[in-house]
């Protein structure tokens, strides 16, 4: 019945469906040849580009962020501290390792105005669009 | 050769619902966790970005114990533009053997990663008996 086809999870594949179009369809590019971690999202605030990217346990002074042109670049190592004294592991999932991710923004961003937020494990990178690029009301003179 | 390895991405674990409905409609996702074990305690280690600590929930009953987070929701002017993640809240339990003194938990969280250190009881910690000739 209707209660099945929601079991199996279809509005989850229409949601990934849309998304991956979406992606293809999209300006926005994560850059190949790069890594694939972490994860990013991009949002619009109207006035920047915010880029969120789960972290969990990562030393901020790990992690460097730099944005040239249109292109943002993440890359840092995550480092799983040993918990306590002779621990031996039960389960493991967590995973540690490097990271390099590039990712193309489809209009040049203010460089000079970017932060970056590690909050939570999160990191934010704030983007405000370059002045060029922001929509500007031009005034007509009349004559 | 490196003896580091890159990171892979792996998909968030969705809960299974099992049939029933999750009782928090913003609760998702089950977290990564790592449990670790000396002399005197289980250590649990788990992922939980974008979690402040008022908005987590540790909780021990009849023997099982649950850890539940929220994450706040996003600005309402943010428009998503492009998603590679869903955003959600976490819920994992985990059966404690007789050997955990409950009273003693104790748990910190710091960025995203929360450490619960479970102390064992006195008579089940591991204790080397000197043996003499």
């Amino acid at each position: 019945m209707l209660g099945t086809w929601f079991d199996d999870g279809l509005f989850e594949r229409m949601e990934r469906m849309r998304r991956e179009m979406n992606q293809l369809m999209g300006a926005f590019r994560p850059f190949v040849g790069g890594g694939v971690f972490p994860a990013i999202n991009i949002y619009d605030n109207g006035e920047a580009y915010i880029a969120q990217a789960e972290l969990p346990g990562v030393d901020p002074r790990e992690v460097d962020v730099t944005v040239t042109g249109n292109t943002l670049n993440v890359k840092g190592k995550r480092e799983i501290q040993p918990a306590g004294d002779k621990a031996a592991y039960l389960r493991r999932e967590r995973a540690a390792g490097e990271f390099n991710r590039a990712f193309k923004l489809p209009e040049a961003v203010d460089s000079g105005k970017v932060q970056a937020i590690f909050r939570n494990g999160i990191l934010q990178v704030m983007m405000p669009r370059a002045e060029q690029a922001q929509a500007r009301k031009v005034s007509i003179k009349a004559e | 050769m490196s003896d580091k390895k890159s990171l892979e991405v792996s998909k968030k674990k969705s809960i299974s619902t099992g049939g029933g409905e999750p009782i928090h409609q913003d609760v998702r996702f089950v977290p990564d966790c790592d449990v670790l074990e000396n002399d005197e305690a289980i250590i649990l280690v788990a992922d939980l970005p974008g979690v402040r600590p008022e908005n987590l929930d540790v909780d021990v009953r009849e023997g099982v114990l649950t850890l539940t987070a929220k994450v706040d929701p996003l600005p309402e002017q943010w428009r998503p533009v492009y998603e590679e993640y869903d955003i959600g809240g976490y819920q994992r339990s985990f059966t404690l053997g007789e050997k955990i003194d409950v009273q003693k938990i104790s748990a910190r969280l710091k960025n995203g990663v929360l450490t619960l250190t479970l102390p064992k009881q006195e008579m089940h910690r591991t204790r080397k008996i000197e043996v003499q000739t």
